[in-house]
């Protein structure tokens, strides 16, 4: 039975999260280094630029990488502080088992790995190879990205592998496609430079992509307008030149009549959609009807400020337009985005310079993650799973016969669904924490109770890997040798800057083990890092995410390499679609027409405010790292659950009182921060706590019927105060709730 | 005091406006040795129940620093580069004069060694070349540090100043804020 071996409290006190904080003198070695090695922060996905310095095996400090072009050394407080999740105590050194009343016992690795393989030939030969499934994560780099797609197919020959990109950005990879035939950023962010209109949709720029802050300023200082897109006044919302406070979940609304003003009043590119676009026609109808007036009662916004923000962009010569969860993480996430996208292509501002789109995508490897195959309906080089040519091309490099190759499975969500009706019985992860980032987590706990055997590959506990059978001490990232590719499509270096410490393993080395121990010894006979991203290479020769073309002699040459970049001699690409060949089967972009419809759920008299959820500035998704460093837990302690004063005044709560939120999935209990800061109808909670502290207790499992991205950004919720008000923030264990 | 790489013609610039709250700064200045742990940059919300806004203050190294003017035991001097540097610790006898006399309120006193400290500008990392920690990492630009050539042609809109007017005191500063083209001064009623 997976379920924890002892109380979560007894494991929060061995295994942390314990809060590691520098000595006053700083860490030993820090002030000469044996080696300064230059790599990547290991958080979100502009993947800026770091020195970590290293002593006798230790990263012992930082150093800004002011030479790296995206960040010049900017960083932001995870990027600070991301050395100490080094030398943690938390850190995980060797393979363990769970033993019922006892805890987690540390075990050999000949142990761990002959009970995992058992287990999975027993549950395989007793239920069928589906039945074991195995969850991923884009923290990971391109390599372990590729390996983890290859080992799921060729050695656990099932087909239900999924990862978490699919609670990231996968609704805009899916509007990506269906517009561009290709599925990335569409410009570096430096084309924000001179860029006379930046819309940010849906994107806490400033807490959640800090050092992309600094590319907005570099057009505002040129004079660019700036259009941010929030339920809330963010950072970044309160330098706006216009700031629409939109209801959430309606976004498709303001960017379907946006669409309609620029035909009005005949902002529109003829010529490029002529030329160079299909579909517009469809597009204009489906938004005939979508008023100004209308669309201020769907989504909130005054209609003035929607006609201004149309002007603005129709009037244009340049602009640059970008998105993120906001608009990403809801039933409409793929809508939303073929709404933004419509604006873009009606203007014609794209593929030439300071003419930008592009989603900012969340996680580390985010991009990278999203293209070599360990997403469930896709094989590497963002191939298709089910197209009969693809299969072939891929199978022929894994050296197995197409017709073995697994077709598409469950996603991510899904998956926890088929485990608590029992479907899939077995499941192994790597880089992924549903229990604290999956929406409606009492059945994500419920599902992994009843799994028959669970194994987790993980450098620190998290609070999912509480439910494993065994757990791996794998690898951070500065233990292992990769590439990952930034948000603007960039692929950089990462280097492994320090050996992992005790008993643990790479991540890699554990994968290739457990094939080999699988029987698929013969097609994972990788040396390096590098001998795996020569296969990938290989796999995504001639596809839409073209690497053929980069080595890592190149990436580090040039300090990262954009792909497309189909051969040796090419330079790789920066800017997409100055050619103007999209990557359509009719090389043309394709307008997508967008009719309204609203989240999956809407409030009524028993739930009567909207709940949205997101993000802080010193925490990163699901904690698991950054609930372990003692200054950025202390920069925001708690889960606070921000109300507007007239939403405070109508319940009748104060002012750090702790308030319960109940939804039709759960509830718990949050200390009230009273901000003028939000819309009045709605409230918000950051995401990254477990157990009490959790949001996504509350969240809902409605999922886009085509990205199956869940609607984190909306649910139903209704407010009840305690009376009580909550204790000082200081006196918090959040970061440990059980 | 001997300081061969101090280029004079970096200059350090603030923008609160440009201030995202992030406390990188505060993060990276604490790496520094010499501080123990302990930022000698703050960050606050002006008033978060209505604005996000906030703004962070280093050391504005006054021309004609008050706190070396008021402190008794000639602790705190400032060097020919115009850096005014923390008190030396074998003359400060903590008796917070510099603290109250601050009109940016930067010094603080340290309970914990009944020693003023301040910040010095990265004088570790400024004396060799380098630029300071916080001005190195601050990802919105709010606290920049390089040629004042360049901080113009990078921020054609804005214009520096270093006069502030505190009621009939003005002071002059080597840290520079960036106010609207053709501003000249802050006056701080």
């Amino acid at each position: 039975m997976a379920r924890p071996p002892v109380s979560e409290e007894r494991l929060a006190a061995d295994f942390g999260p314990h809060l590691n904080y520098a000595p006053p003198e700083g860490v030993p070695g820090r002030e000469e280094p044996d080696d300064i090695v230059e790599t990547h922060c290991c958080f979100c996905g502009m993947q800026c630029g770091i020195k970590l310095l290293v002593k006798e095996n230790r990263v012992v400090g930082f150093e800004p990488w002011e030479e790296f072009p995206f960040n010049e050394g900017r960083l932001c407080p995870k990027g600070v502080q991301r050395y100490l999740q080094d030398n943690h105590p938390d850190r995980l050194t060797r393979p363990m088992e769970a033993r019922p009343g006892e805890g987690f016992v540390p075990v050999g690795w000949e142990h761990a790995l002959d009970r995992t393989v058992q287990e999975i030939r027993r549950i395989q030969q007793q239920y069928g190879k589906q039945a074991f499934g195995m969850l991923s994560g884009v923290s990971l780099t391109n390599e372990k990205s590729y390996l983890v797609g290859k080992f799921a197919r060729v050695a656990l020959q099932t087909p239900n592998l999924d990862y978490n990109g699919r609670l990231c950005m996968v609704s805009a990879g899916a509007g990506n496609k269906k517009a561009f035939g290709m599925d990335r950023a569409c410009n570096p962010w430096s084309d924000m430079t001179h860029a006379e209109v930046i819309m940010i949709c849906g994107a806490n720029v400033s807490e959640t992509f800090p050092t992309l802050t600094h590319w907005v300023w570099t057009g505002r200082d040129n004079g660019a307008k700036l259009i941010v897109v929030d339920p809330r006044l963010t950072p970044i919302a309160r330098t706006a030149d216009l700031h629409l406070a939109i209801r959430p979940g309606r976004d498709s609304a303001l960017y379907s009549a946006i669409l309609r003003e620029l035909i009005v009043h005949d902002w529109l590119d003829h010529d490029f959609i002529a030329q160079h676009t299909s579909g517009f026609e469809a597009a204009a109808e489906a938004v005939q009807d979508y008023t100004l007036d209308w669309a201020e009662t769907v989504t909130g916004i005054p209609a003035s400020k929607i006609a201004q923000a149309a002007e603005w962009w129709g009037a244009a010569k340049t602009s640059f337009l970008c998105h993120a969860r906001g608009i990403e993480h809801q039933t409409k996430g793929v809508e939303n985005v073929s709404a933004c996208i419509n604006l873009v292509l009606a203007t014609g501002r794209i593929g030439r310079p300071y003419c930008g789109y592009g989603t900012i995508t969340g996680q580390g490897n985010g991009q990278g993650g999203r293209e070599h195959g360990h997403k469930t309906d896709q094989l590497p080089g963002n191939r298709d799973i089910e197209n009969p040519e693809d299969r072939r091309f891929v199978a022929d490099i894994w050296g197995i016969p197409e017709p073995e190759l697994p077709h598409s499975g469950y996603t991510a969500y899904e998956m926890l669904e088929a485990i608590h009706r029992g479907e899939i019985k077995g499941l192994l992860s790597i880089c992924f924490n549903p229990v604290v980032s999956l929406p409606n987590n009492n059945m994500v706990r419920e599902a992994l109770d009843k799994l028959e055997f669970y194994a987790c590959i993980d450098f620190f506990l998290s609070e999912t890997a509480h439910y494993a059978d065994i757990v791996f001490a794998g690898s951070l990232q500065e233990e292992e040798d990769g590439t990952v590719t930034t948000a603007e499509g960039r692929v950089v270096r990462i280097r492994a800057a320090v050996r992992p410490p005790g008993e643990a393993r790479r991540d890699t080395a554990i994968l290739l083990e457990l094939a080999r121990r699988l029987g698929a010894g013969d097609k994972f006979a990788y040396e390096t890092s590098e001998d795996i991203f020569n296969e990938l290479r290989r796999a995504s020769r001639g596809s839409r995410a073209d690497y053929f073309g980069i080595t890592y002699e190149k990436v580090e040459k040039n300090m990262g390499i954009f792909w497309p970049c189909p051969d040796l001699d090419h330079p790789g690409t920066p800017r997409l679609w100055e050619d103007r060949q999209f990557r359509t089967p009719d090389k043309r972009a394709h307008f997508v027409p967008v009719k309204y419809h609203d989240p999956g759920e809407v409030t009524d008299d028993e739930f009567d405010v909207i709940l949205t959820t997101g993000r802080v500035v010193s925490q990163y998704l699901s904690g698991t790292q950054t609930r372990r460093i003692g200054r950025l837990v202390d920069q925001y302690p708690e889960p606070l659950l921000e109300l507007h004063p007239a939403l405070a005044l109508r319940k009748k709560i104060a002012d750090r009182e702790l308030v319960r939120v109940v939804t039709r999935r759960g509830s718990a209990i949050f200390p009230a921060q009273i901000v003028e800061t939000i819309r009045e109808d709605t409230v918000f909670i950051p995401y990254h706590w477990p157990g009490k502290k959790s949001a996504n207790q509350l969240t809902s499992g409605h999922l886009d019927p085509v990205s199956k991205i869940p609607e984190f950004k909306i649910s139903a919720c209704r407010l009840e105060p305690t009376g009580q008000t909550a204790p000082p923030p200081s006196e918090t264990q959040a970061w440990r709730a059980t | 005091m001997i300081a061969p790489q101090f280029n004079t013609e970096m200059e350090f610039f603030m923008d609160p406006q440009r201030c995202i709250g992030c406390h990188a700064c505060e993060m990276a200045c604490a790496e520094c040795e010499t501080n123990g742990q302990l930022p000698m940059i703050t960050v606050d919300y002006v008033k978060r129940a209505t604005s996000p806004q906030t703004v962070m203050q280093i050391c504005m190294h006054c021309e004609d620093p008050a706190c070396a003017k008021v402190c008794p035991a000639d602790a705190i001097v400032k060097d020919e580069f115009g850096v005014v540097m923390s008190a030396n610790t074998s003359r400060c006898v903590g008796c917070s004069n510099c603290v109250l006399a601050c009109p940016f309120g930067v010094p603080k006193k340290v309970e914990l060694s009944d020693l003023m400290m301040k910040c010095n500008m990265c004088y570790d990392r400024t004396s060799v070349g380098k630029r300071p920690m916080c001005a190195t990492v601050c990802p919105s630009g709010a606290l920049w540090y390089g040629t004042r050539e360049k901080l113009e042609r990078l921020r054609p809109n804005s214009t520096p100043i270093n006069t502030f007017v505190f009621g009939k005191q003005e002071v002059k500063t080597k840290v520079h804020y960036m106010m609207p083209k053709g501003s000249t001064k802050l006056v701080v009623d």
